[in-house]
């Protein structure tokens, strides 16, 4: 398994924060505050390593990932990937990094162009960064990454609107690995599938990575998913890093009170173990990013809050071997 | 490991008997059988260019020859809808105003709505500043009344065909702009504009590939409606004296003057083309219709 502090990470995040402004006023706007969808975050993934992101609905996983990406600049922050910091890229200078890094979107619905056939969904990207400039063996190619997704290539000349969701999802799946990526974002890749497939769009993820040697950040909600997929977890709370940890330490030893809370909402399909564990999901609703609790994010829906956590913002902490936890009231 | 499942291969053998290449008549016959209406207008609309195209042949008189032993005389075997009140033959005139009408009408829509689109598409993706002064631009062009803006351009430009299309152009690019840039702007929030994002897409294959196509639905609609609307300000312009001069045939100008005053004695000379603008507005309204729903994928039934 690789550590976050290998040699050198093939990506690192340094106090990456997003911040989208809140305007008003229609010709003379301005800005009267701001949503702080990421708030100052770092982590690091290895080469070949699948980092999971997870989290409740709004706490800023998806805005991270598309941070990373580059669909969003952001407000603060480094994002070195293979050592260069890609925050500040203009569109232009981000051609090269876009070849290397790609994404798996959630929806298989809306995220294939509806009047493309999947043949020149595939192509397209092979086409424009001049990969393959020869019309035939392009078209050899995208049936070679059809079959590789598990697609039988007669489905190039078909339209999205003709297939089912796991079938685009598989094209969604392809058009990414059209340029060899070293790193993918899944965002939600198999939240919108049904279970079945779902778990086969997970072996192929899988499948893909051993065999392309890929790098994931795998930014999910649906927890046992991640436990299967990912070496190291990572868990985010309105924008910020509260926990991250190798998978199966994660899950067994949770340390984080937000953590703890998550994992109880977990139903464990044994109703003997179910009757008798204690069920503790957070409390109240998640504070709004436009306005967080001061100190700790987490305080008010606490059960170990002391007076000290509404003061001060708890540093991320090495308290085991790769066990990172950002509370002062766990040891 | 193999992650490749069975089941998406069974399906893809499955679905390759359902799904057939179209060929271009098949897709001509379906549409005539799942629209009908559309099919009737597309047809008008297809007589009418006709008509217009081939207006040296068909005509079987000079449009612009005056027959004062012939004037206002009631439809007969000579001359099928009558003469004017200078002997010239409606019909003749008819079927050459066609040519003027479509000359004007699909001039100034696909001017204007091609202008539009783009603007409109371009300012949905970039947004900022320069969506917001092109936003209160195209609100101060809709402020005039179509006719009013084409009268005021007319009125610098001159009369004529050629700045009658000029006209026309100007006041439907805002029309278009606007309804195209709210079509973009949710397409602009689908995630596959993202993806082309996030592969390196220039911004000029991102509007041209993946925004535009998306837009060509409501685009197309309007587009057929502007046909129509064009060709009426054309007959309202050349009506008023500010579009086609005279002896240029051209419906508006063929109900225009002394037409009114024969109204009750020569119904004849202010009905057909009357008629002739009705149909041909119907048409393209009935055909655009017909289009929007024929056009989108995910409405098509196999």
């Amino acid at each position: 398994m690789t550590v976050s502090t290998a040699d050198r990470p093939l990506l690192e995040v340094r106090g990456l924060a997003m911040h989208f402004p809140i305007s008003e006023g229609i010709v003379l706007s301005r800005k009267v505050g701001e949503v702080k969808a990421v708030d100052g975050i770092d982590f690091a993934i290895g080469r070949g390593e699948t980092l999971g992101l997870v989290g409740e609905s709004g706490c800023g996983k998806t805005t991270t990932g598309r941070c990373i990406l580059r669909l969003e600049r952001p407000t603060a922050g480094q994002i070195l990937f293979d050592g260069q910091d890609v925050s500040g890229l203009s569109s232009r200078e981000l051609v090269g990094l876009r070849r290397r890094m790609q994404v798996i979107f959630q929806d298989p619905y809306s995220s294939l162009n509806p009047r493309m056939k999947v043949g020149d969904i595939v192509a397209e990207p092979i086409k424009v960064h001049g990969v393959e400039r020869n019309p035939a063996r392009r078209r050899t190619r995208v049936d070679e990454l059809l079959s590789m997704c598990g697609l039988d290539p007669k489905f190039a000349d078909r339209y999205p609107h003709e297939m089912s969701g796991g079938q685009r999802q598989r094209v969604g799946i392809a058009r990414a690995l059209a340029l060899e990526p070293e790193f993918i974002v899944c965002d939600e890749a198999v939240s919108a599938l049904d279970v079945s497939i779902q778990a086969q769009v997970v072996n192929l993820l899988e499948d893909l990575r051993e065999r392309l040697g890929l790098t994931y950040l795998f930014i999910a909600h649906d927890l046992s998913v991640v436990r299967h997929l990912c070496q190291r977890v990572a868990v985010m709370y309105l924008g910020r890093i509260v926990e991250m940890a190798a998978s199966d330490e994660l899950f067994d030893h949770p340390l984080h009170p937000y953590t703890q809370a998550l994992l109880s909402a977990v139903p464990i399909p044994d109703p003997r173990v179910e009757a008798g564990r204690a069920f503790r999901p957070p409390r109240g609703e998640v504070p709004s990013p436009i306005n967080p609790p001061t100190g700790c994010v987490f305080h008010p829906r606490c059960p170990v809050a002391v007076e000290a956590c509404k003061q001060t913002r708890p540093k991320l902490r090495e308290l085991r071997p790769g066990h990172w936890v950002a509370c002062d009231e766990v040891h | 490991m193999t992650a490749i499942t069975p089941g998406s291969v069974t399906s893809a053998a499955s679905a390759d008997t359902a799904w057939r290449r179209r060929t271009l008549a098949g897709t001509v016959l379906g549409f005539c059988r799942r629209h009908p209406l559309g099919a009737i207008g597309f047809v008008i609309i297809l007589i009418i260019c006709l008509a217009g195209g081939l207006a040296d042949w068909l005509a079987p008189f000079d449009p612009e020859e005056n027959d004062f032993s012939t004037m206002m005389q009631a439809p007969d075997w000579i001359h099928v809808l009558g003469t004017d009140q200078f002997g010239r033959d409606i019909f003749s005139r008819l079927v050459f105003g066609a040519r003027t009408a479509m000359i004007v009408g699909f001039g100034a829509a696909v001017g204007g709505g091609v202008i539009g689109l783009i603007l409109g598409v371009t300012s949905a993706y970039f947004g900022g500043w320069f969506d917001l002064v092109f936003q209160r631009v195209l609100d101060v062009l809709m402020a005039f009344p179509l006719i009013i803006l084409a009268l005021a351009v007319v009125s610098v430009f001159g009369t004529g065909v050629f700045n009658v299309i000029i006209a026309i152009t100007i006041p439907l690019v805002p029309r278009c702009g606007r309804v195209v840039r709210a079509s973009a702007l949710a397409v602009r929030e689908v995630p596959y504009v993202d993806a082309a994002r996030a592969l390196g897409f220039g911004h000029t294959r991102i509007v041209f590939h993946h925004m535009i196509p998306n837009v060509l639905a409501p685009f197309l609609i309007l587009l057929s409606a502007f046909v129509g609307q064009a060709i009426l300000a054309e007959a309202s312009l050349s009506y008023l004296g500010l579009g086609v001069q005279e002896p240029v045939p051209a419906w508006g100008l063929m109900l225009q003057g002394s037409a009114e005053d024969y109204a009750t004695t020569a119904p004849w000379i202010a009905i057909f083309p009357g008629l002739a603008i009705v149909i041909t507005v119907l048409a393209f309204s009935l055909f655009g219709d017909a289009l929007r729903d024929a056009i989108d994928p995910k409405l098509r039934t196999r």
